[in-house]
C-alpha cells in the first residue's frame, strides 16, 4: 500500500513547488541528410525532422495527461549543422531556415544544433557557419546556436574566441529591436556535452545514435521546500542528504516520463539531465535554495561553498535514481531566469566576478547575463576565454551566454518576457583585454589532458 | 492500471458517495479507501483500478472535480508513487 505521506508529498511537489519535466528533447542525427547540393540537403533535413519528430508534441501532451505531470517544453536537437554546411557549401542560413520551418511545422518551441565544434581548429563549414550566426538568429525565431571553442583535451581555440566576441555583439545588434533576443539563443561552450537536452546549448553529438529521447527534469522549488522544513542549525551533511533524497525522487519521475516517451515514439531512450533549472516564477529559483541553506542573499560570501554542495548532492541523488544520467546535470544559474538572482544582481550583491567563481563549482557557466550595450567585442571574448579556462582546467562544462543590451547602460534593465525573464545590466571592468584577445592562436591543452 | 485519487477540503455530507459514483461512471473499480477528518477538514485517498485502458487520468480528475466542486481533487498514476518513493 502506498503511504499517505508519500502521496501528499508528491502532490505538493507538483502543485505548490513547481515540479515539472522541463523538456523532452528528441535528438536527431542529420548525417544521412548531407548532400553536395545545399537545397537538396535542406530539403532532406526538413523531411527527416518532420518525419522523426512528427508525434513528439502529441506524445508529450499524452504523457502529461496520463501521469498528471506537467511537461513544459518539447524540443529537438540536431547534428551540428557545420558538418552539413561543410559537405554542401553555400549559405548556412538556408539550414537555419529549414530548421525553423520544420520546428514550427511539428509545433516544438526550440530547435538546437546550429552549431560548430572548433575547439581544436576550423574545418570546412565551421567558419562559414560561425560568421552566419547573427543573420541566422535574426532571420529565424526558434533556432538555437552553440559553438564549442575549448576542451580539456584540446585546449582553447583563441582564434574562435576572438570571433565569438564579435559574433555575440553582432547578433545582439541585429536583434536590438527585439530585446537583443538573438544573443539569448547563442551559447559559447567549453567541454560541450553531446547529449544535453536543455536550450540554447542542445545539439545532437556525432557519437550519438540516429534518434534518441533525452529528458530534462527540474525542481528548484522542491529542493527549497524540503530545506525550508529543516531546522536552521542542522549540519550541512544533513542538508546535503536531504537534497540527495529530493534529487532521487525528481530523477525517478524523469525516468518514468523518458521511458514512456521512448516506448510510444519507438525511439531509443538517451539520458536524463537532472538539472535544477530555474524559471522567473517566484519560488522556482536556485538562488532561493542557496539563501535557504543560510545566505542572507545569493552572491554574498559563502555562495560558492553552498552551490558546490548543492550541485554535488543533486548529482549523487540523480545517479542513484537512474543509470542513464547525462547532459549537464547539476544546478543552473541563469541570472535573468531566476527571481532570486535578479534580486541579488539588482541589489548589487551578485557581481559578475562572483558568478564566475560560482561557475567553477556548478554545472554550467555565465548564463543569461545582460551586459552594457557598448561593451567591446574584445571584452566579450575575454569573458568567454576566462570561462573556458575554468572549464578546461576543471574538466567540466562551462558556457557563456551574454546579452549585450544595445543602447542600455549599467543599471538599466532588459526584459525578455516569458521563460527568459528579465535582468539588470551588470557592471563589467572597463580596462581593455584587446592585446590578449588579438594575439589569437591557441591556449595549449592543460596537463590534465594527458591521462593516457 | 491503477490510479490514486486524493480529495481534500471542508467536510460535508456525500463526498465519498459522489466520488465513488464518478468512479463507477468511468469504469474505475475502487480497491482501497482511507479517509480521515481532521479539524473539520476531510482527506481521502482512494486507490482505483482503471478498467478502460484508454481512459485518461486527467479525464477522471475533471469529472470528479465537477462532482465535488468545493474540494481539491488529484488523480495520479500509481507508477509515479512507486517510482518516487521506492528504491
Amino acid at each position: 500500500m502506498i503511504n499517505m505521506n508519500d502521496i501528499m508529498e508528491t502532490i505538493s511537489m507538483i502543485d505548490d513547488e513547481d515540479l515539472d519535466i522541463r523538456t523532452i528533447t528528441m535528438g536527431i542525427s542529420l548525417i544521412d541528410c548531407a548532400d553536395s547540393d545545399i537545397d537538396k540537403s535542406c530539403e532532406k533535413v526538413y523531411n527527416k525532422i518532420v518525419k522523426k519528430a512528427e508525434k513528439l508534441v502529441e506524445t508529450g501532451d499524452y504523457i502529461q495527461k496520463k501521469y498528471g505531470i506537467p511537461i513544459i517544453n518539447k524540443r529537438v536537437s540536431v547534428t551540428p549543422i557545420a558538418i552539413l554546411a561543410g559537405v554542401s557549401g553555400g549559405d548556412p542560413v538556408k539550414y537555419a531556415k529549414a530548421l525553423d520551418k520544420a520546428a514550427k511545422k511539428i509545433g516544438i518551441n526550440f530547435i538546437g544544433g546550429y552549431s560548430a565544434l572548433v575547439q581544436k581548429g576550423f574545418s570546412a563549414g565551421d567558419r562559414e557557419l560561425i560568421e552566419s550566426i547573427p543573420r541566422a538568429l535574426s532571420e529565424t525565431d526558434i533556432v538555437c546556436s552553440s559553438i564549442n571553442i575549448g576542451s580539456t583535451k584540446a585546449g582553447i581555440n583563441m582564434d574562435a574566441v576572438k570571433i565569438m566576441g564579435q559574433i555575440v555583439k553582432e547578433t545582439a545588434e541585429m536583434t536590438k529591436d527585439n530585446q537583443c533576443i538573438g544573443a539569448a539563443k547563442l551559447v559559447v561552450f567549453c567541454n560541450a556535452p553531446e547529449d544535453n537536452p536543455f536550450m540554447a546549448g542542445a545539439f545532437h553529438g556525432i557519437s550519438e545514435a540516429d534518434c534518441v529521447i533525452n529528458v530534462g527534469v527540474s525542481g528548484p522549488g522542491v529542493v527549497r521546500a524540503a530545506l525550508a522544513k529543516m531546522p536552521k542549525d542542522a549540519p550541512l551533511n544533513e542538508v546535503a542528504e536531504t537534497i540527495k533524497k529530493v534529487a532521487f525522487k525528481i530523477t525517478r519521475m524523469g525516468q518514468l516520463v523518458g521511458t514512456e516517451a521512448s516506448k510510444i515514439l519507438g525511439v531509443e531512450f538517451g539520458i536524463i539531465d537532472l538539472s535544477l533549472a530555474p524559471t522567473p516564477a517566484i519560488g522556482d529559483s536556485v538562488a532561493y535554495i542557496l539563501e535557504e541553506i543560510g545566505l542572507e542573499q545569493c552572491g554574498t560570501h559563502g555562495t560558492t561553498a553552498a552551490l558546490a554542495m548543492l550541485n554535488d548532492a543533486v548529482k549523487k541523488g540523480g545517479v542513484m535514481a537512474s543509470s542513464s544520467v547525462g547532459g549537464l546535470s547539476g544546478a543552473f544559474i541563469p541570472v535573468s531566469e531566476d527571481a532570486g538572482m535578479i534580486a541579488a544582481a539588482e541589489a548589487g550583491t551578485l557581481s559578475i566576478e562572483k558568478l564566475e567563481a560560482m561557475t567553477a563549482v556548478c554545472s554550467v557557466g555565465l548564463d543569461m547575463i545582460i551586459i552594457p550595450g557598448d561593451t567591446t567585442a574584445e571584452t566579450i571574448s575575454a569573458i568567454i576565454a576566462d570561462e573556458a579556462a575554468i572549464g578546461m582546467v576543471n574538466s567540466k562544462t562551462t558556457a557563456v551566454r551574454l546579452i549585450p543590451a544595445i543602447g542600455l547602460k549599467e543599471g538599466d534593465s532588459l526584459n525578455f518576457g516569458g521563460l527568459l525573464g528579465r535582468g539588470p545590466v551588470m557592471k563589467l571592468r572597463k580596462e581593455s583585454s584587446a592585446v590578449l584577445i588579438n594575439r589569437g592562436g591557441k591556449i595549449p591543452a592543460p596537463l590534465q589532458s594527458l591521462k593516457n | 492500471m491503477k490510479a490514486v485519487i486524493t480529495v481534500i477540503g471542508k467536510d460535508t455530507t456525500g463526498i465519498l458517495a459522489a466520488v465513488s459514483k464518478e468512479c463507477a461512471n468511468k469504469d474505475c473499480n475502487v480497491i482501497d479507501v482511507t479517509q480521515s477528518v481532521l479539524d473539520g477538514y476531510f482527506c481521502m485517498i482512494m486507490i482505483v483500478e482503471v478498467l478502460e485502458d484508454s481512459t485518461e487520468i486527467k479525464e477522471i480528475e475533471t469529472s470528479i472535480s465537477k462532482a465535488v466542486p468545493e474540494m481539491v481533487v488529484h488523480v495520479m498514476h500509481e507508477d509515479i508513487f512507486n517510482l518516487m518513493h521506492r528504491i
